[in-house]
């Protein structure tokens, strides 16, 4: 990993990972898997359950070493949005998302983040005391808090009733607008990508790799129900057989 | 670094209603270990009038006791003696054994090498260790404390070794992926997990420790409660035995209910009371 400048693209560039279990069985989870996330995109990448998704977000976060090929981050700091909310139980909402923050932006004022969060209410609540979707948009403030060159994102809104997480998608897109950053989302969820993301990049199933991409040329704002339905269609014929 | 919860507490008329049944709650368990402990006075009382024998004065006699050595001031010079002997093993003994501890729980092939090593230390006597102890390092008060140390350390690395085991990978990536800091992370990642298993090994400790210690003061120091119990069993002085005790439980229990509940209570605020 070599971090250059801000403006620069989020470049995936992996030969393979392979894990070996504990019998010795090795399986290879991503081979020859390469992309590119231009700067203030908001990239989604689509893929069924077990593809090695995660894995790739696991390695561009530095969590994972053991793999080949190589891989370039923006310059600056570096945000994710885990699966589960991964907050502090022993500290509250607001302590959670300072303490996310470099040492100099500790103090900032949070005030309008936590307002279009819909979490004003709630920033000396303990973790607990707060419901699944409600953490999950603590999960975030924390990610947008920091303001990262680079967002990674790892199905944030699994095991969320619909509505919920149809609010939430709005919460982010709404925090991410006022300032796009680049920002890599992983999901199984094509409605999700269509609705959120730039491009869709689609992985093949173990061992992964790029199938094909997805330009969205459509602005969000324009994707209404039907220009959904449009975007879904076209997708199928792109794509048959992706869901 | 100080965080500022600035969040308004919608909460606090709540909790304001709250107080005054919490303060109604709390004096009924008062009053009962209250009754409970005058009962078991009675019974005392009651049995030594049955059976009169200097072996075994009543709770009258050995009061008086404790009252003429506290006006002498021999029972605080003794108390706080060995006061600081249990204050001075015990911090020795959590310091070093959650190092060591946590080491051991991180890294499993150094666990596999020195897990003999603790087996050992935890089956060696006390005696065994005081008394050595004090041949190779001379009847001197580094030698009593490290030996009570040494006695406990052992526990404490047991209980600190799991504490690691059960470590959340999950917040040590998170803290990697936001970049905390070293001091960060010790005190938002690590002690916070850990603070049962430190609550354990004090709980366990501070009781093991304040017994050992008498032990030491009793085979070499010419001041605290064992030094005096061991002068009194010379005289058969059972009432000042007794006193000697007495006083130095209170002390314990006092130093339970005003230090150790308060930080236990505080550092688990954030759990989820049953309501």
């Amino acid at each position: 990993m070599q971090p250059v400048g801000a403006a620069a693209p989020l470049r995936v560039d992996i030969a393979e990972k392979t894990f070996r279990s504990a019998q010795g069985v090795s399986v290879t989870a991503l081979k020859n898997l390469s992309f590119e996330v231009r700067q203030g995109e908001f990239v989604c990448l689509l893929g069924p359950s077990g593809c090695g998704k995660t894995t790739t977000l696991r390695i561009l976060l530095g969590l994972d070493r053991q793999f080949s090929g190589s891989f370039q981050l923006p310059g600056g700091r570096i945000a994710a949005v885990f699966q589960e909310p991964t907050l502090l139980p022993w500290r509250t909402v607001e302590q959670n998302v300072r303490l996310a923050l470099p040492k100099d932006l500790r103090m900032q004022n949070l005030d309008a983040l936590f307002d279009t969060l819909g979490l004003t209410g709630m920033r000396s609540l303990y973790p607990a005391e707060l419901s699944l979707g409600l953490a999950r948009r603590v999960a975030l403030a924390r990610a947008f808090a920091i303001e990262p060159a680079v967002l990674f994102l790892d199905e944030p809104f699994v095991s969320l009733d619909g509505r919920t997480a149809g609010q939430l998608r709005r919460l982010l897109l709404d925090v991410w607008s006022a300032r796009p950053t680049t920002a890599l989302m992983v999901t199984h969820n094509l409605t999700e990508a269509l609705a959120l993301s730039d491009r869709i990049i689609v992985l093949a199933p173990r061992p992964s790799h790029v199938l094909g991409v997805f330009d969205i040329g459509l602005p969000r704002q324009h994707r209404s129900p039907e220009a959904a339905n449009d975007l879904l269609r076209s997708f199928h014929r792109k794509f048959p057989g992706v869901t | 670094m100080t965080i500022d919860d600035g969040g308004e507490h919608t909460l606090g008329e709540a909790a304001g209603i709250s107080k005054g049944s919490v303060s109604a709650a709390m004096l009924m368990p008062a009053l009962t270990v209250t009754i409970s402990l005058l009962g078991l006075g009675l019974l005392w009382s009651l049995a030594a009038n049955t059976w009169p024998s200097r072996a075994f004065p009543g709770p009258g006699q050995v009061w008086q006791v404790l009252l003429r050595e506290a006006a002498s001031g021999d029972l605080f010079y003794h108390l706080g003696a060995t006061l600081g002997r249990v204050a001075a093993a015990y911090l020795v003994a959590m310091i070093v054994g959650s190092v060591i501890g946590i080491l051991l729980g991180s890294y499993r092939r150094a666990d596999r090498f020195f897990n003999p090593w603790v087996i050992l230390f935890l089956n060696v006597p006390a005696l065994v260790i005081i008394v050595l102890a004090y041949i190779w390092f001379g009847l001197n008060e580094a030698a009593a404390i490290g030996a009570v140390a040494v006695n406990k350390i052992p526990n404490v690395v047991v209980t600190m070794r799991e504490g690691a085991r059960a470590l959340d990978p999950r917040y040590a990536e998170m803290a990697a992926v936001y970049r905390f800091g070293p001091l960060d992370r010790l005190r938002h990642i690590l002690l916070p997990q850990l603070q049962p298993y430190l609550a354990a090994a004090s709980r366990s400790g501070i009781a093991l420790i304040w017994k050992i210690v008498l032990v030491v003061e009793l085979l070499g120091r010419s001041n605290g409660v064992g030094f005096q119990i061991h002068l009194y069993f010379q005289l058969f002085d059972v009432a000042a035995i007794l006193a000697y005790t007495l006083a130095f439980v209170a002390v314990m229990l006092v130093i339970e209910l005003v230090l150790v509940q308060p930080v236990e209570r505080h550092a688990t605020r954030w759990r989820r009371r049953p309501a």
